[in-house]
């Protein structure tokens, strides 16, 4: 037994842990464990990669399988991380359709979270891009899914937080790229109202996200970077860095947390100073396009090695929710005002457009997505349940990634796929038998 | 970056085979993969064909069928110019003191199989002039400690054969390389607590062999440097006392 616990550090279970080499040793262990639930990296915040009683880690299923320089197309192993995936294609001119906050994941978890990016408004999920997989089911037999054959389990299996079995491989299709530079473009909002319009302007950009200052009240509230940004072409790098390398190597020197801090670094003083800062920092730079490398633009916080630990021994909680666009604005209000009136500190906070999705139940649907996070503290749950309501009443659900706390009642309004989720997985015989903390804890 | 050159990896399955072929690759290296579980070398072979572009074969061999060797041998599509031997089984001491059949395995798989095997690559370099054999023993082949000393009687056979090889055919000015890892973070030593700083990734020891076969290292090389004095110190210690030691 070990203690396994997810990125957010909150909540921690003891589980049997399953380590295998490879794909062939899959079936059997699926087959005589009860109570399992597959885990790639451990970067789900929350509950959903914990299993009630076993977990089988796919670290070892990291290989690439196939790629096909002229089309791009690449068939993986589950395991394998982004970040290797980024290392070996950005150099030779591919980079991935869809990639998250961080690029310490593994493919399989990208899809079993039905992963967003910046660009969701425009490419959707990572799942969108998913042409085929291969399952193993409870039974330990191994099926191939796609658009064309045992379509219901590819799209119960994207974003199904692994509760339809496990994923061994996956095949999907690169995007060509002619630099490893971004083309970023910083447009400030002064309140919320303005941060929505811009989000709404930059619909052509490819990648667009605002950096939301949650601790400004009154006039200010909702003031926010937006940062728009196309994968630069070697015109670009032209125009904006004569003789500039095409594809500029990774800077190595990574800064660590190398403990828990004291959770008295964080409070609303520290954050709204740090928050004041980027924001001018920001502001500054407004106005004209200017290169980024693509590790900085789309993994900023990576180059912190470990900074969940900046929020001290209890952990973390991440609140993402996602909000359908007429309730956006109100539902927005209303969360941001409550969030800077209880100076719950938040460093992170993101604002993005999103797109429709096509996971039963995956995370995206046509509207805005808010996150942030705060320390795991008495005052920060009876909090997130209010938020829950304001989420609830606009038509919002919150991103099972994510979470470590929400009640199966705010889950089950928010999620209208959940009952043909259900069913298919009694069909194919995973109620039971696969299970997280998640999925217990919201009845799925 | 270019070459015509060619590596024959033995023990295509491991993660130290894994990481050698792979560093072989990017410079340019043909590369053939043998194993005994040919699907799971095919799956190394893939992935290091879609990293670097370069073609890897996979061809089945046992090292425990000795008398396959010569077939094996004559198979291939060529003779390669390096043959890097990374097979090894830690295999379970406490069981091989009772069980002969055990402990015939692991002497086997660790000395003879690997051994014979060089030596048949090292009588097909000599006449043709050229060729580098790497075999990866163990710092346990230093000493025998009470721990593990059949695995390490076996890797101690290993290493005095590369020595014996490497004096051999030095005159013909053929290299022969024994690499000695120490800890190594693999799929052999997962769930076993080791000393970080003792400890190599498996891409530290793949770089070490290409390093030292191919760019003029060492013949006997510890990837970690600090496995030299350490094991000079544990080989200086007198036996009178070493004996009395839980190692």
């Amino acid at each position: 037994m070990t203690e396994l616990f997810g990125w957010g550090r909150y909540p921690r279970h003891p589980s049997e842990v399953l380590n295998p080499a490879s794909p062939t040793a899959l079936p059997s262990l699926m087959a005589s464990h009860s109570g399992i639930v597959t885990r790639g990296n451990g970067r789900a915040y929350g509950d959903a990669a914990i299993g009630a009683r076993a977990t089988l880690v796919t670290r070892g299923l990291d290989r690439i399988r196939a790629f096909d320089p002229m089309t791009g197309r690449v068939r993986v192993e589950a395991g394998l991380l982004l970040a290797d995936l980024l290392d070996v294609m950005v150099p030779r001119g591919f980079f991935p359709p869809v990639v998250p906050g961080t690029k310490f994941v593994t493919v399989g978890g990208m899809i079993a979270s039905d992963v967003h990016g910046k660009n969701h408004h425009r490419d959707g999920g990572f799942g969108d891009h998913v042409e085929s997989l291969t399952l193993a089911l409870p039974d330990g037999s191994l099926l191939t899914c796609s658009r064309t054959e045992n379509a219901d389990l590819l799209s119960a299996t994207i974003g199904g937080m692994g509760l339809t079995g496990t994923i061994i491989d996956a095949t999907f299709q690169l995007r060509p790229i002619e630099t490893g530079w971004m083309r970023q473009q910083t447009i400030v909002a002064p309140n919320l109202k303005n941060a929505l319009d811009a989000l709404q302007a930059s619909r052509e950009a490819t990648y667009s996200v605002a950096w939301i200052d949650c601790l400004a009240r009154g006039k200010s509230m909702g003031r926010s970077l937006v940062f728009a940004a196309e994968h630069a072409t070697q015109k670009d790098v032209e125009a904006l860095r004569p003789g500039g390398e095409h594809f500029p190597s990774l800077q190595t020197g990574r800064l660590s947390v190398p403990m828990d801090l004291p959770s008295f670094i964080l409070n609303r003083h520290s954050v709204a100073a740090f928050n004041e800062m980027y924001f001018r920092a920001g502001a500054m730079k407004a106005g004209y396009p200017f290169l980024v490398h693509w590790n900085p633009y789309f993994f900023p916080l990576d180059g912190i090695g470990n900074w969940n630990r900046i929020y001290g021994r209890r952990g973390l909680l991440q609140y993402q929710c996602v909000i359908p666009t007429a309730h956006a604005s109100s539902a927005l209000s209303s969360i941001l005002d409550r969030i800077s009136h209880r100076g719950i500190a938040s460093f992170l906070a993101v604002l993005k457009q999103m797109g429709p999705s096509h996971g039963d139940i995956a995370f995206p649907m046509e509207g805005f997505t808010l996150a942030l996070d705060m320390p795991v503290s008495n005052a920060a749950f009876p909090l997130l349940d209010e938020l829950d309501k304001t989420v609830v009443e606009a038509g919002g659900r919150l991103y099972l990634a994510k979470d470590a706390r929400q009640s199966p009642s705010t889950f089950e309004a928010g999620y209208s796929g959940l009952t043909r989720f259900r069913d298919l997985r009694r069909a194919i015989g995973a109620t039971g038998r696969i299970s997280s903390r998640l999925s217990i804890r919201l009845g799925i | 970056m270019t070459s015509s050159k060619t590596l024959l990896l033995v023990g295509g399955t491991s993660d130290i085979g894994r990481a050698t072929a792979l560093c072989y690759a990017k410079a340019g290296w043909r590369v053939l993969l043998a194993a005994r579980k040919e699907d799971e070398a095919r799956r190394n072979a893939d992935d290091i064909s879609a990293r670097t572009g370069t073609e890897v074969t996979t061809h089945r061999l046992d090292v425990l069928e000795t008398n396959s060797f010569d077939a094996f041998i004559n198979g291939l599509p060529q003779l390669p110019d390096t043959v890097v031997c990374v097979v090894g089984e830690l295999g379970d001491q406490a069981k091989g003191q009772k069980d002969p059949a055990h402990a015939t395995q692991l002497l086997r798989t660790n000395f003879e199989g690997p051994a014979l095997l060089l030596g048949l690559f090292a009588e097909r370099f000599l006449e043709r002039g050229s060729g580098t054999i790497v075999g990866v023993s163990s710092v346990a082949g230093d000493r025998g400690r009470g721990s593990n000393y059949l695995y390490g009687a076996a890797k101690a056979g290993f290493s005095a054969f590369l020595s014996g090889l490497r004096n051999r055919l030095a005159a013909a000015g053929l290299r022969v390389i024994t690499v000695k890892p120490g800890f190594v973070r693999t799929q052999m030593t997962a769930g076993m607590k080791l000393p970080p700083v003792l400890t190599a990734e498996a891409e530290e020891v793949g770089r070490a062999i290409f390093t030292a076969a191919e760019k003029g290292g060492g013949d006997i090389i510890y990837v970690r440097r600090i496995w030299r004095p350490v094991m000079m110190i544990i080989g200086s210690i007198p036996e009178r006392i070493f004996k009395r030691l839980r190692l």
